[in-house]
């Protein structure tokens, strides 16, 4: 009996891995199917192993492979559903921020954007008149109770069960409601062609990368879950040289920057956590670390920042 | 109908019939010919329209970085433009329906002149807001993905219906007009004969098609009232659904709806005194249509005050963060000239000029109504660009441009081809068909055009 149990384990694991292979299999042949003709498929010598509609599987050379519609679509509506278990959120010690401006550079390196358009920024904050000025990142908040999917006319922006709020480019049309009903404006517009990578307009769009843009389409932080998934931390967080913003999963009760982790819980109870313009009742799932003990003294930014418009026109 | 109901003798018939036909006349004599002026006036609404297209097409091809948006001002003239097109056309519903639920009748020759109007102002309103959206070819996801939780879907629901309810309140009382020019334009060429005798859908003047008639248009009339609500409602809730200070507020729906009924009013006002003077109609639009007006004007001015008052003077009085800064935005900031002045032509003046009598003469009370129509414009660009310019969060390290919002070139060469659109439908319309409504008016002098055409079925 236990026997026949590993053997059944050990037959489905050697399953997965195929079927994982072959999910692979797929995704680099859409990459190289590109590279070659279509009418004239050039032998890479590349096997690949890939499982066959009725159940075989088969050994055949890369060039054979090509890129099916069928999956991006796919891959579209998966990623409306969000990652099982997980509940992302980010926390930012406001103590700890010197302006460097280091997440947002990172963060416009990964997801391929240029200046202006900033998906996180780096506000100089000034509660009244008595108090001290401090630096605050903003990102996405990705609210638990969000304004913008609600009032999207045709459900290109939403939330998902991870607590992540996204946006299909493929679905958006453009009206901008939600950049008006956001309000924290963390949402920005593609008012001209988006300037990409080379052959980025080949790649399979999917709303957990924002990757490629489109012209007259909302994008916004996504809170990078392609990432998130696997492990890795968002450029904004490894790219800051003061481990300014945590990032983590609520369900696992644990933030970290990248050198320290925190419990969460803990963090937020001794350190006073509080989410910006609670009032509003948006519920943010990013948390703020009021700036005390700071790191820095606050020095007033001499520098103007993104002073240029789009270069398009 | 201000006079009892008489028994028809032939003699009656005769004098009434006469009465009929010189009023057939009067109102039938401007389709007759297009003089020069009227063809130079629409070359030019088609070159304003045709400029606009030219920028759409660059709009098209650029994408929105033509116009002066961007990410902080995201909402600009073309969507100021939509909510003042849906105000204009409140006013068919006004002064067609729920005057008609009066025991007034001064205003039935006026009556179609307003209908064109929410007609051309609905069409507009629609195409306008396509203009704004950055995937215009994406519209039907609209239909194919709807979102029945958002207030655009609301919107599109709303427009479109009161669209078709305004064309039925314009057409069918049109339908013994349309069978009038059938029978008497004769010498028009043939694809206008061939209209007539489709759109006048065979009325001969039976007795029982007066009945459907009527029937119709009273049902159309209760309809119309809680959709023309809707409508400027709903337009007002986008803006009132979101958490915005400014648009954050309880007020936005019935400050909408009076406003709108301002600026429609005074586009009738002005729609008459153009048709009297270019088509000599000063026997059916008289001094004392233009006198009611003027008093309609000052009670809708001032229940728009009352609005205003809420909407400005209550936040005002708190002074509540974030508002605090849009309210001196608006007071004595960047906007307070326009402001200011679109609350003083737009509001103050009309509702304390217009209750001196010597006011309300055609030609000066013309004068008033301009401005009215003008601030209106103006007062929806105050709604929708300051608000976007005062949002919670500062706005820093953007390029000077975002900080600002003025229109491109391209934005105001679009909406002057919109503006110059519906122009252009109540010029084409008041060209083919009797922009009075010759039974409408008749019946106000104790005329039943239904006995009459009894009679003369029965001698036929």
């Amino acid at each position: 009996m236990k026997m026949e149990n590993e053997e059944d384990k050990s037959d489905r694991r050697k399953f997965l891995k195929l079927g994982a292979l072959a999910g692979g299999a797929v995704l680099l042949g859409s990459a190289i199917s590109k590279a070659v003709s279509l009418e004239n498929p050039k032998e890479t010598g590349e096997k690949v192993k890939v499982l066959t509609a009725d159940g075989k599987l088969v050994e055949v050379d890369s060039c054979h492979l090509k890129h099916h519609p069928a999956v991006s679509q796919m891959a579209i509506l998966e990623s409306r559903k969000g990652i099982e278990g997980k509940k992302f959120i980010m926390v930012i010690d406001l103590g700890r921020c010197g302006n460097a401006r280091k997440c947002i550079e990172g963060c416009q390196k990964m997801h391929h954007k240029a200046a202006p358009t900033e998906w996180i920024k780096v506000k100089e904050m000034k509660d009244e008149g008595l108090s001290s000025p401090y630096w605050m990142p903003q990102p996405c908040f990705h609210c638990d109770n969000p304004p913008c999917t609600k009032v999207c006319p045709v459900d290109a922006t939403f939330k998902r069960e991870d607590g992540i709020v996204l946006i299909d480019n493929e679905r958006c049309i453009g009206c901008r409601f939600c950049m008006a009903a956001c309000p924290y404006n963390a949402r920005s517009f593609n008012w001209a062609d988006p300037v990409l990578p080379f052959g980025a307009t080949e790649e399979a769009y999917s709303p957990e990368t924002s990757f490629p843009a489109k012209r007259g389409t909302v994008e916004k932080c996504d809170f990078c879950p392609d990432m998130g998934k696997h492990g890795i931390l968002p450029d904004c967080v490894t790219a800051c040289p003061n481990g300014t913003i945590f990032y983590g999963d609520e369900n696992e009760d644990s933030v970290t920057n990248g050198e320290d982790t925190f419990r969460l819980s803990e963090l937020l109870k001794n350190r006073a956590g509080y989410r910006y313009l609670e009032d509003l009742g948006t519920e943010p799932r990013v948390y703020y670390l009021p700036p005390v003990n700071r790191n820095f003294p606050f020095e007033e930014d001499t520098v103007a920042h993104n002073t240029e418009d789009y270069k398009a026109i | 109908m201000n006079t009892e109901h008489q028994i028809l003798t032939p003699e009656l018939a005769e004098k009434q019939s006469l009465r009929r036909e010189e009023m057939r006349a009067d109102v039938l004599r401007p389709l007759e010919k297009i003089g020069m002026l009227g063809k130079l006036w629409i070359a030019f609404l088609v070159i304003i329209l045709l400029i606009g297209c030219y920028a759409y097409y660059l709009q098209l091809k650029d994408g929105l970085i033509v116009t002066g948006l961007r990410d902080y001002a995201t909402w600009g003239i073309y969507i100021s433009n939509f909510v003042f097109f849906v105000a204009i056309s409140l006013v068919g519903a006004l002064i067609s329906s729920v005057l008609r639920f009066t025991n007034f009748t001064w205003y039935r020759p006026i009556t179609r002149i307003a209908e064109i109007i929410a007609v051309a102002g609905v069409c507009w309103a629609g195409l306008i807001i396509i203009v704004d959206m950055g995937r215009p070819e994406r519209l039907l996801n609209l239909f194919t993905h709807p979102r029945l939780q958002s207030p655009i879907l609301w919107d599109v629901v709303v427009v479109s219906t009161y669209l078709t309810t305004s064309v039925l309140l314009l057409y069918l009382p049109l339908l013994p007009g349309i069978a009038i020019c059938r029978n008497t334009l004769t010498n028009k060429p043939k694809w206008q004969r061939w209209m007539y005798k489709f759109l006048a859908l065979g009325w001969t003047g039976t007795e029982q098609q007066w009945k459907i008639m009527k029937r119709s248009i009273k049902m159309l009339c209760i309809i119309i009232i809680p959709l023309a609500i809707s409508i400027h409602t709903v337009t007002s809730w986008l803006f009132a659904m979101t958490l915005r200070p400014g648009w954050d507020s309880t007020n936005f729906g019935p400050y909408f709806v009076a406003g709108a009924f301002l600026a429609g009013t005074a586009c009738v006002i002005i729609g008459m005194f153009v048709f009297r003077k270019v088509y000599h109609l000063e026997k059916y639009i008289t001094e004392v249509h233009f006198d009611h007006m003027g008093k309609l004007l000052v009670f809708l001015a001032l229940i728009y005050f009352y609005f205003n008052v809420n909407e400005y003077f209550v936040p005002y009085y708190k002074m509540k963060g974030a508002e605090a800064r849009l309210l001196n935005d608006l007071f004595s900031g960047q906007f307070a000239g326009l402001y200011w002045s679109a609350q003083l032509f737009g509001m103050f003046l009309p509702a304390v000029l217009l209750i001196f009598k010597k006011m309300r003469k055609p030609g000066i009370i013309t004068l008033i109504a301009v401005p009215v129509v003008v601030f209106a414009w103006v007062k929806r660009y105050l709604i929708v660009t300051p608000i976007l310019l005062n949002p919670y969060l500062p706005i820093q390290d953007v390029p000077e441009s975002w900080m600002n919002y003025f229109p491109s070139w391209v934005e105001i060469a679009i909406v002057s081809a919109s503006l110059a659109g519906v122009l252009l439908i109540i010029t084409i319309f008041a060209r083919l068909f009797p922009i009075i409504s010759i039974w409408e008016t008749l019946e106000n002098e104790g005329i039943e055009l239904e006995d009459l055409d009894k009679l003369n079925n029965e001698k036929a």
